[in-house]
């Protein structure tokens, strides 16, 4: 399985980071290491271009992140339209990763501030897709 | 003396709906910059034609314009860096030149957006980010911009004032710019009244999508001399690519693709932000122009808002920016936008503004960024 069901609008397949939609469906948002040179890939890369090893290792991101900004989309592009209005936001969590993806629809637009705490989690859609989102943390 | 010369600049007017074909729109734009040029088509050596892909059908445009405009056989390529293209275009046009390749070479940037909704354009340039990962989300240009400006907004208390300030301005030089796809004068309280398409972005604080062309002429020193009463010296390139991801981004409150750019800029001219006389800025949303700001040292980090608070960007402040109305004034048609601020700047080198035009300006900068700052062109001229 790759890419096809993840989003809301899914534009390509096949991907050797695939894996990673794998884990998703088993309820773990991963990112990839290179266990030769330590360096730690969000979004995941499947090759590690610091040291041209092939050789990379999946860990899970967990703990709380922060966020670190956000936009309330009311505008969706075409085959976003039904979704809007949802929230975009990038979100800092430990050891440099940087995430973006939605807001859970469950935080209340008032309770949203720059800096406040988020865990990633993964989120099925309907029609069988699936994405991760944050939530409070 | 820099020996890369701009010798001639042109662009059609920029609209919403031109009505014509894409080698016609950029049969205009190549008009107006051969103007009072002692040239003709055949001593154009090659041929940079420049433009994001999948606005309309044809594949290849090179080749098809290369033909409309008789340039064939001379060699035609070419350069994509979406909303930075064509002055991608001129940093390849300066090298072709300076390497002793060619003598003479245009630079032709064209768009024409008109055949897709706004919607549909959306999903496009949504597609301009990573379509794995983050596209999926639903990720915008707006929503991009939208989120550096609530990041400014957080750790520098810009407010959404300062950023309708800046559509003010352009605003109202934009509607003396008969290129101008917008030419009326927009008080503070139509831009905060206007429809929110991302917070803290209003439909007023974007660019629209438009339809145009560009073309900038580019010749080695000793040929410009001949060819044109009035060149304008390349003094300064600078160019940087951030990360595709919004996700792979190091700081959130300005672009560090159009701080590099300027850092070679500065350097490679020998001036400093305060030697500039004149700027042409990437002021695809409100919030992008106080980026710029800041990213080009015009103002300190932070300090941006400041400087359009003050009116310091205005023709008669400390350092004038898109006094021919910017793209929120002029429309966006993507790859011709870089030809077209060229183009401001070398006629106001010139002393030819129509719009307002900066007394004694011997110095002109322009900032082009691509997509949602991954690709950042400074430029900086010399008359
Ligand atoms: C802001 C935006 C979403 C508005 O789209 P929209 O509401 O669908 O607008 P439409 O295209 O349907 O146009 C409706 C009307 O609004 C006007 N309009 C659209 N965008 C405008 C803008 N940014 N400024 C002023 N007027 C605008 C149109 O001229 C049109 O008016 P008319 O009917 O009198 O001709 C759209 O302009 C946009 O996506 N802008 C950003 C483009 C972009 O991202 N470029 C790349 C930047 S890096
Ligand atoms: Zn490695």
């Amino acid at each position: 399985m790759g890419f096809e069901n993840f989003g809301t609008v899914s534009f390509t397949t096949e991907a050797k980071a695939a894996d990673f939609i794998t884990y998703l469906e088993q309820g773990k948002v991963m990112a990839t290491r290179c266990p030769k040179c330590g360096v730690s890939y969000f979004p995941p890369k499947a090759d590690c271009p610091s040291c041209l090893s092939g050789e990379v290792e999946w860990f899970e991101i967990k703990g709380k992140g922060k966020l670190a900004t956000y936009t309330i989309v009311n505008y969706g592009p075409s085959g976003f339209e039904n979704d809007a209005p949802y929230i975009l936001a990038l979100g800092e969590f430990e050891g440099g990763i940087q995430i973006m993806a939605r807001l859970s629809k469950d935080i209340a637009s008032s309770d949203i501030e720059a800096g406040m705490s988020l865990v990633v989690v993964p989120l099925k859609r309907p029609e069988g897709r699936i994405s991760y989102e944050f939530k409070k943390g | 003396m820099a020996d890369v010369a701009i010798v001639g600049a042109g662009q059609t007017v920029f609209s919403r709906s031109c009505g014509v074909s894409i080698r016609e729109l950029a049969f205009d734009a190549f008009q107006e910059a051969l103007e009072g040029l002692d040239i003709t088509t055949s001593d154009i050596d090659a041929s940079i034609i420049c433009s994001a892909p999948e606005y309309d059908k044809q594949r290849s445009p090179a080749g098809l314009i290369s033909e409309y405009l008789e340039l064939t056989p001379k060699p035609s390529f070419y350069v994509e860096t979406v909303c930075s293209s064509s002055s991608t275009g001129l940093r390849v046009a300066w090298s072709l030149v300076k390497s002793g390749l060619h003598k003479v070479v245009a630079v032709i940037g064209f768009q024409k957006m008109s055949e897709l909704s706004s919607r549909d354009a959306a999903e496009r340039m949504g597609r301009g980010a990573d379509i794995i990962w983050e596209s999926p989300f639903g990720l915008t240009m707006p929503a991009g911009y939208a989120m550096y400006a609530r990041a400014h907004m957080d750790k520098y208390g810009t407010t959404e004032e300062h950023l309708a300030k800046v559509r003010v301005k352009n605003s109202h030089y934009g509607a003396t710019n008969p290129k101008a796809n917008y030419r009326k004068e927009l008080s503070l309280e139509d831009i905060l009244k206007s429809d929110m398409i991302t917070t803290p972005l209003k439909k007023f604080d974007c660019c629209a999508n438009a339809d145009g062309a560009s073309c900038v002429i580019v010749a080695r020193g000793d040929v410009a001399k001949g060819i044109s009463e009035k060149p304008i010296w390349v003094m300064g390139l600078g160019a940087a690519t951030d990360t595709m991801t919004m996700a792979g981004r190091k700081q959130l409150t300005g672009l560090q693709c159009a701080q590099e750019a300027a850092r070679q800029a500065y350097k490679m001219a020998g001036v400093k932000p305060q030697d500039i006389d004149v700027a042409e800025v990437h002021d695809c949303f409100t919030v992008s122009e106080i980026l710029a700001y800041e990213d080009l040292g015009f103002a300190k980090p932070g300090e941006g808002a400041g400087l359009i608070e003050d009116k310091e960007t205005y023709a008669d402040g400390k350092i004038p920016v898109n006094v021919d109305g910017g793209l929120l004034s002029k429309g966006h048609p993507i790859g011709a936008t870089g030809g077209s601020q060229i183009r401001t700047i070398v006629r106001q080198l010139r002393g030819q503004a129509t719009e307002a035009q900066v007394k004694g300006a011997e110095i002109g900068l322009v900032h082009n960024i691509g997509g949602i700052g991954q690709y950042g062109n400074v430029t900086i001229l010399r008359r």
